[in-house]
């Protein structure tokens, strides 16, 4: 109740309105994530420098760190990384161009269109590791089967994003484009390209691990070097440091990736 | 250069939505179409505009459209349609890019383009950090830019609050004044179409016909002033009672649906 100066009058029935609109937005703290990090990987070292467990089944971290910079030292490490590296970065390579161009076909024509998504379909759910002894019959057991492994597996995700991104470009966008007679290839460069870069980004964060997966089940089937081999070699060894620093370097992998993915999608995405 | 509905009928598989419409926009003639929901204006806007093909009858223009004319008919969209990655002075641009023009001449446009709407603070700011007014603004900069006889207008205010509209309003009048442009404007709005058409299309419910042909008796410029209020608010009240009943009708449709 308000008196005639609007001032709040207060008397015994007068009582405040309960706050209700509490929670569900979760706010995540900057250091929190890391903390917790660094908790567990403390508890960890603490239970192995206490001998709480067996160092043959999972070393404590300074076991790992140690096996990674004696990797380091020796060169081993570069000749694996740079093996898993060189077909990670072609395979994806190859796969994402060929993504990308059957992607855009397949957004921008009819007939692309039908033919495409019926092949992508029929051809998207096959584990692509699976194609390999295949691929090496047909190549050879060099590094082009595993090559054209990650860029199959690349492919057909990367294909799949880019003509959803397509689709996704507004219509409202192409139709403002035609009505100032913007011409078709000026319209997919200016319209549908931006139009589609979100989806088409966000297709590389997922084909980025999709070749990662594949670069290492590759190399545990065939290979000398690589990561994946070493993983493989080191377990079959018992050497769990030396494991464990391979799975430490992918996860790293893996985690730079994405960073890189992340920037450019600040850099390019800006305008969101 | 004259814009004509030449007997223009249109239809979304079995569901009919316009009649045989026909009408003239003559040059520099600002005409409103307006009618109840669903009836079809905006559909016959993209028809005029060549963005969708009529069923039957067809859009046609009569005359030369102005030499320095790059685009005769050119489309404000009720969503704005800005290119989000775009800055202002580049979506403004964007329909010159294709042009045989100069870098020096597509600046000359779009500065003259941003000035007449008042964006020329604000060429390097995205959309989205614009209101919905200023958006409209480059909408209407990005049409201004290349030049158009006929400004083909579809709902452009409809997603703007009250303030706005208003502000946006005298825009058109302003930019309406000399004759040069002329313009088709689809609204819902009475009071939109009686401040800024020649003449007014009234249609019908869908399947939309024309009912009727109201000519406005004033000069944009009288229409501001005070004495005017009382006429255009009669106008209004005339073309309501016309499409009052179908508007009920159309609305209980629209909800069954």
């Amino acid at each position: 109740m308000l008196d005639r100066a609007g001032t709040p009058v207060k008397d015994e029935t007068t009582r405040r309105v309960r706050f209700r609109g509490a929670g569900f937005v979760p706010a995540s703290s900057r250091f929190g994530g890391w903390i917790a990090l660094a908790l567990v990987i403390a508890l960890w070292q603490a239970a192995g420098s206490a001998r709480l467990v067996n160092p043959l089944f999972l070393p404590a971290p300074s076991a790992i760190v140690r096996a990674i910079y004696e990797l380091a030292m020796s060169g081993a490490l570069w000749q694996h990384l740079s093996a898993s590296l060189l077909r990670i970065g072609v395979g994806w390579l190859l796969g994402t161009v060929a993504g990308v161009v059957v992607g855009f076909a397949i957004g921008l024509s009819r007939l692309a269109r039908s033919v495409g998504i019926t092949f992508i379909s029929a051809l998207f759910p096959i584990p692509k590791i699976a194609l390999l002894p295949l691929l090496i019959l047909w190549l050879g057991i060099g590094e082009e089967p595993k090559i054209a492994t990650i860029a199959l597996g690349v492919f057909f995700s990367t294909a799949i994003s880019v003509y959803s991104g397509v689709d996704a470009v507004p219509r409202n966008l192409i139709r403002m484009a035609q009505s100032f007679n913007v011409p078709f290839a000026t319209i997919v460069r200016k319209v549908v390209w931006p139009g589609a870069l979100p989806a088409i980004l966000a297709g590389f964060r997922i084909t980025a691990s999709v070749a990662l997966l594949l670069v290492v089940s590759a190399e545990m089937i065939g290979a000398q070097y690589g990561i994946g081999a070493f993983v493989l070699q080191a377990g079959n060894l018992m050497q769990t440091d030396q494991l464990l620093a391979g799975v430490v370097i992918l996860s790293v992998f893996g985690l730079a990736v994405g960073k890189v993915i992340g920037w450019l999608e600040v850099r390019l995405l800006h305008w969101r | 250069m004259d814009l004509i509905a030449n007997h223009i009928s249109h239809r979304f598989g079995d569901l009919a939505v316009l009649d045989d419409v026909s009408f003239t926009v003559g040059a520099g003639e600002v005409v409103a179409i307006v009618g109840p929901s669903g009836c079809g204006k905006s559909t016959l806007l993209s028809i005029l505009g060549g963005l969708l093909q009529p069923t039957s009858g067809a859009p046609e223009l009569r005359g030369a459209p102005p030499a320095d004319s790059l685009n005769p008919l050119t489309f404000v969209f009720q969503d704005f349609a800005l290119l989000p990655w775009a800055t202002v002075e580049e979506n403004v641009e964007f329909p010159l890019l294709h042009t045989q023009l100069s870098a020096a001449e597509r600046r000359a446009l779009v500065e003259d383009a941003l000035r007449r709407t008042g964006l020329t603070d604000f060429r390097q700011t995205y959309p989205k950090q614009l209101s919905g007014g200023m958006r409209q603004r480059v909408g209407i900069s990005r049409a201004l830019a290349v030049r158009p006889a006929i400004l083909l207008m579809d709902e452009p205010l409809s997603a703007l609050d009250s303030q706005t509209r208003e502000l946006l309003m005298e825009d058109f009048v302003r930019l309406l004044a000399d004759g040069g442009m002329g313009a088709v404007y689809v609204t819902h709005n009475l009071e939109e179409a009686a401040r800024l058409a020649d003449r007014i299309v009234v249609l019908s419910r869908r399947p939309g016909r024309i009912r009727e042909l109201v000519a406005v008796p004033m000069t944009r410029a009288e229409r501001g002033e005070v004495a005017a209020r009382e006429k255009l608010l009669a106008l209004q009240n005339q073309i309501w009672s016309l499409i009052r009943d179908e508007a009920i009708d159309a609305e209980r449709e629209v909800q069954h649906a």
